[in-house]
């Protein structure tokens, strides 16, 4: 067998992460393989909504990489026939509340992040009628956060791939990866797929909610848990919802380590016309079962943020499954138990948002440069090995169903 | 030779017809006939205009699969000309688009 | 009398009437919820009563079966054994701890939802027509074939003057003469398979000397109308601006291409096409059936790999009424021995089994003859609409493919939105995977037919 490379790097998951991933990395000069088992967006970016958010997170190290994302975002939708192709809507978020301590909350982490460099403007509710003429009336107020966008996530994903492979990677779609190819002092050597071996120094992972699985070909752990998500799908509207608007508790659901059930209307029009509903967040394993229960509390949402929408007809649901990281913070950078192995997975919900900062500072530390963000934070190997905490077990492990856990995060607000 | 229509076929003895606009011209109906069966004995074979190129449509499946045969009645968007029954005094519009005010 | 085990049967056509008639007939409590104000499905479709039909068997075939099933119906209805709820759209089934809540929304309206909550279902949700397209098939004129006939046999109306009759399938024939005979000058029947296919099955025609009967007589009647038969042809193209004036008919060689030079114009107001049918499997889908292909797959009594649940007629795959009736028996009696806890005794249901099997062979023999060949890919231009609701080019579904990394029906959906509208792809599923390259996978619609989100929101009131 010959050991001569094939590339500098293999991507693992030509999901919106590997795809950007694979951008930033030819466009600094690598040669680059994107291969995934599926087609193109075949898992989690094809069931998303395609948010690039700075409102719903708090300061630290997560709202750094999504301000970075944020302007990789408009720095590719600037590019010609970019921002178009990919449906990039710089239209900001619209979070509300609707009673005064909501409100307070929201403000104080407004302010939080304000010094953290987000634009975040207060909106009264004299004022929200301004900005969503459809909206209920008699919430508490708002704030507006100007910087959050929108992209349509399966053509971003398409389209960024065709641009690396304008930059001269190659994409090499439904082929399994069976394992990763490692030296005898345990380097990583590349991938045996079900289509043959690909030679590399450098493999990245960013195989999404089944980065535990990838990880574990390598000899590793790695902590990712699919989170259920439901999406209901309007009729075809003209636009009436301008902005992402969405409830004051979304945020709190986004940093509960619940398993349970929980929904928080997200309410948004699409550049196609439909509008789109989220968000239910549960710990449910791979169970792609319809759930109607789900549906019905994510119409109740809906329909009590902006009322008109009682009328209109749901045309269709779809379901996903985010890579839910214990902590909420994705694995971003190199893994030191495996050299040449790389992760950029563990996005959770955001990981559309969150893939040019990922894609660039992946390729940023494969070029041999310092990356612009400290990875620290986002360390692989920051977890306690699998076998010490059976619920950050492997990829695909039984989901873990505690109810006292959910109290843990009522305390939270936003 | 008296010419063969769909009535004569069958020998139908239709209750006396009623009146619907479509459009703000007067249509007469048979009772029972839906919106789009009223249409076509009209003489009308369209009632919708696409949102995106403004393409004129009208039925295709006829049996409520397809929704090309939306229209507005009564105020409301949306209605499938082929399932819905005309009732007398309808108000009936060709729709555009996404049949809602912009 | 709540006791009694309770059934909802969805679809009143063929397969649903007689399994309803099965059920109720050995103590079961069926409650039969059907979207037409009338029994019938799309086969025994009956005009509205307000437009005082003396003779609608006129426009059908096998009067007499739907005779015994309407007075079956009625006097079970009149017993009490069968609620028919009519304009009762289902839009979802929910496989509840120990049984089933079917939800529909009220007709013509659709703003209120009622659920219905069963021991068992039946699934005989019909089917739908399957066309392929071809430039100008989104003019005002063109309709289904079966839409034409379902126009007419509820609304007694035609179309047009004149029509074409376009396609493949045994679905072609009936629509030609029962138009004629309904007034319309029916220009041209285009078939594009050779009845001479027919020849390497014959042992299996052999059997059914009633279908060829039936077939004979359709063949005389377009003789006797004067309709002209074209096999081996097809519509390449519709022609006209706001509605259609005229189709393009060209021979096909053995290859399935258009023979050149063979084209010539055919002036029409009406082209009723059609290419085969589909069947309905949503809900089984969102039940969690297992399907085979594009049908619900069923054992023997026609169960479903889900406990309580059966499926009959056009769902388990297109075969036309009488093997609708057979399905729908066996699964009547076996629904009936099941709730009481037994097996179905094998005599009770020998002869429909037989029926079935023979029926099956012999539908399996057409679907030979009658699927286009691949060639129709070519003849759909960069800029004929694939998908109608969404507007989506065949252009826009090859950039897909060639040139975004799609290799699947639902990566296609997403990068061009077809199948994304109104009808989510029951009309441009098989176009969408024919051109793609792909097999066509049934699309998972978790809601059978939209529901306003003010009816998701709330919780339904019982149905009965």
């Amino acid at each position: 067998m010959s050991n001569s490379l094939t590339c500098d790097v293999v991507v693992v998951g030509a999901g919106m992460v590997g795809a950007a991933t694979a951008l930033y990395a030819a466009r600094a000069g690598l040669s680059a393989v994107l291969v995934d088992r599926g087609p193109v967006a075949g898992g989690t970016t094809g069931s998303g909504e395609g948010n690039l958010l700075v409102s719903d997170k708090e300061p630290g190290p997560e709202l750094e990489l999504a301000l970075l994302s944020g302007r990789l975002w408009a720095d590719l939708a600037a590019e010609p026939g970019v921002g178009e192709s990919v449906e990039y809507e710089a239209k900001g978020g619209l979070v509300v509340a609707s009673a005064p301590a909501g409100l307070a909350a929201l403000e104080e982490l407004a302010a939080a992040q304000r010094s953290a460099g987000v634009r975040a403007e207060s909106v009264g509710p004299d004022q929200l009628h301004d900005l969503e003429p459809y909206l209920a009336h008699g919430l508490a107020g708002g704030v507006l956060y100007p910087q959050d966008a929108q992209v349509m996530p399966t053509l971003a994903a398409a389209r960024l791939v065709r641009l690396a492979r304008t930059a001269g990677a190659s994409l090499r779609t439904g082929r399994t990866v069976t394992d990763v190819l490692r030296t005898a002092s345990g380097a990583v050597r590349g991938v045996r797929t079900s289509h043959g071996d690909i030679y590399a120094p450098a493999v990245v992972n960013a195989a999404g909610t089944w980065g535990g699985e990838l990880a574990a070909l390598a000899g590793v752990s790695l902590p990712v848990l699919p989170r259920r998500g439901f999406v209901l799908v309007t009729e075809p509207l003209p636009r009436r919802v301008r902005h992402k608007v969405y409830a004051a508790d979304y945020v709190a659901d986004v940093a509960s380590d619940s398993a349970a059930l929980q929904t928080s209307p997200v309410v948004e029009g699409t550049a196609a016309g439909p509008v789109l509903i989220g968000a239910s967040r549960e710990r449910v394993g791979f169970d792609r079962s319809f759930s109607l229960p789900v549906t019905r509390e994510l119409a109740a949402g809906a329909t009590r943020l902006f009322p008109f929408l009682a009328e209109v007809r749901a045309m269709r649901a779809y379901l996903g499954f985010r890579p839910y990281m214990p902590d909420h913070l994705p694995a971003v950078g190199p893994d030191a138990r495996v050299p040449g192995l790389f992760h950029a997975c563990g996005h959770e919900g955001a990981g559309i948002g969150l893939a040019t900062g990922t894609g660039h500072l992946i390729a940023q530390v494969l070029a041999g440069g310092t990356p612009d963000l400290d990875l620290a934070p986002f360390r692989p190997d920051r977890f306690p090995d699998a076998d010490a905490d059976a619920d950050a077990g492997g990829a695909g492990g039984a989901p873990a169903s505690d109810p006292a856990s959910a109290s843990a995060s009522e305390g939270f607000c936003p | 030779m008296t010419p063969r229509t769909p009535l004569r076929l069958v020998r139908a003895r239709p209750e006396p017809p009623f009146t619907v606009t479509f459009d703000e011209r007067e249509l007469a109906v048979l009772p029972g006939q839906t919106i789009a069966a009223a249409l076509w004995s009209a003489g009308v074979l369209s009632w919708r205009t696409t949102r995106g190129s403004g393409e004129p449509r009208g039925v295709f499946c006829g049996i409520g699969v397809c929704f090309d045969c939306l229209l507005t009645v009564n105020g409301r968007p949306n209605q499938r000309a082929c399932l819905v029954r005309a009732e007398p005094g309808d108000v009936i519009r060709t729709q555009e688009g996404t049949g809602r005010h912009e | 009398m709540s006791e009694r085990p309770r059934l909802a049967v969805i679809g009143a056509g063929p397969a649903g009437l007689v399994a309803s008639l099965a059920a109720a007939a050995r103590g079961v409590a069926v409650t039969l919820v059907d979207a037409a104000p009338q029994a019938g499905g799309q086969f025994y479709r009956q005009p509205a009563a307000g437009l005082g039909a003396r003779r609608p068997s006129a426009l059908h075939h096998q009067w007499r079966t739907w005779e015994r099933l309407r007075d079956g119906l009625a006097a079970q209805v009149g017993a009490g054994r069968i609620t028919h709820l009519t304009e009762h759209h289902v839009w979802c089934v929910e496989r509840e701890s120990a049984s089933f809540a079917v939800h529909a929304l009220l007709g013509p309206e659709e703003e209120e939802s009622v659920v219905v909550r069963a021991d068992a279902v039946l699934l005989a949700t019909g089917g739908y027509e399957k066309v392929l397209p071809f430039p100008g098939w989104t003019l005002p004129g063109v309709v289904t074939a079966g839409g034409a006939q379902a126009m007419l046999k509820s609304g007694l109306v035609l179309p047009g003057r004149t029509a074409v009759v376009a396609g493949t399938g045994p679905l072609l024939m009936p629509v030609a003469v029962g138009l004629a005979a309904a007034g319309a000058k029916v220009a041209a029947l285009v078939e594009s398979a050779d009845p001479k296919d027919y020849v390497r099955h014959a042992r299996v025609l052999a059997a059914h000397p009633d279908k060829l009967a039936e077939g004979a007589w359709y063949a005389a009647e377009l003789v006797r109308r004067r309709v002209k038969v074209h096999v081996r042809h097809t519509v390449v193209a519709a022609h006209g601006t706001d509605r259609l004036e005229a189709v393009t008919v060209g021979a096909l060689d053995t290859d399935g291409r258009v023979r050149e030079g063979s084209e010539w114009r055919v002036p029409c107001d009406s082209l009723a096409v059609g290419h085969g049918m589909l069947p309905h499997t949503d809900l089984a889908e969102t039940l969690g059936c297992r399907l085979d292909g594009v049908n619900v797959a069923v054992d023997d009594e026609q169960r479903t790999d889900v406990p309580g649940v059966w499926a009959a007629g056009e769902s388990t795959g297109i075969g036309g009424a009488a093997l609708s009736l057979a399905e729908g028996r066996i699964a009547g009696l076996s629904i009936a021995a099941r709730l009481d806890s037994r097996a179905p005794e094998p005599r009770s249901y020998v002869s429909a089994a037989k029926s079935r099997a023979g029926l099956r062979e012999f539908f399996a023999a057409v679907d030979t003859v009658c699927t286009p060949t691949d060639r129709w890919v070519e003849r759909v231009g960069d800029d004929t609409l694939v998908c109608r609701c969404e507007e989506v080019p065949a252009a826009a579904i090859r950039e897909a493919v060639d040139e975004l990394g799609a290799s699947d029906v639902r990566t296609v959906k997403l990068l061009t939105r077809a199948g994304m509208g109104w009808c989510q792809g029951r009309m441009c599923g098989p176009a969408v995977a024919g051109l793609a390259g792909c097999p066509p996978t049934p699309a998972r619609r978790p809601f059978a037919r939209p529901v306003p989100l003010g009816v998701l929101a709330r919780e339904p009131g019982e149905g009965l």
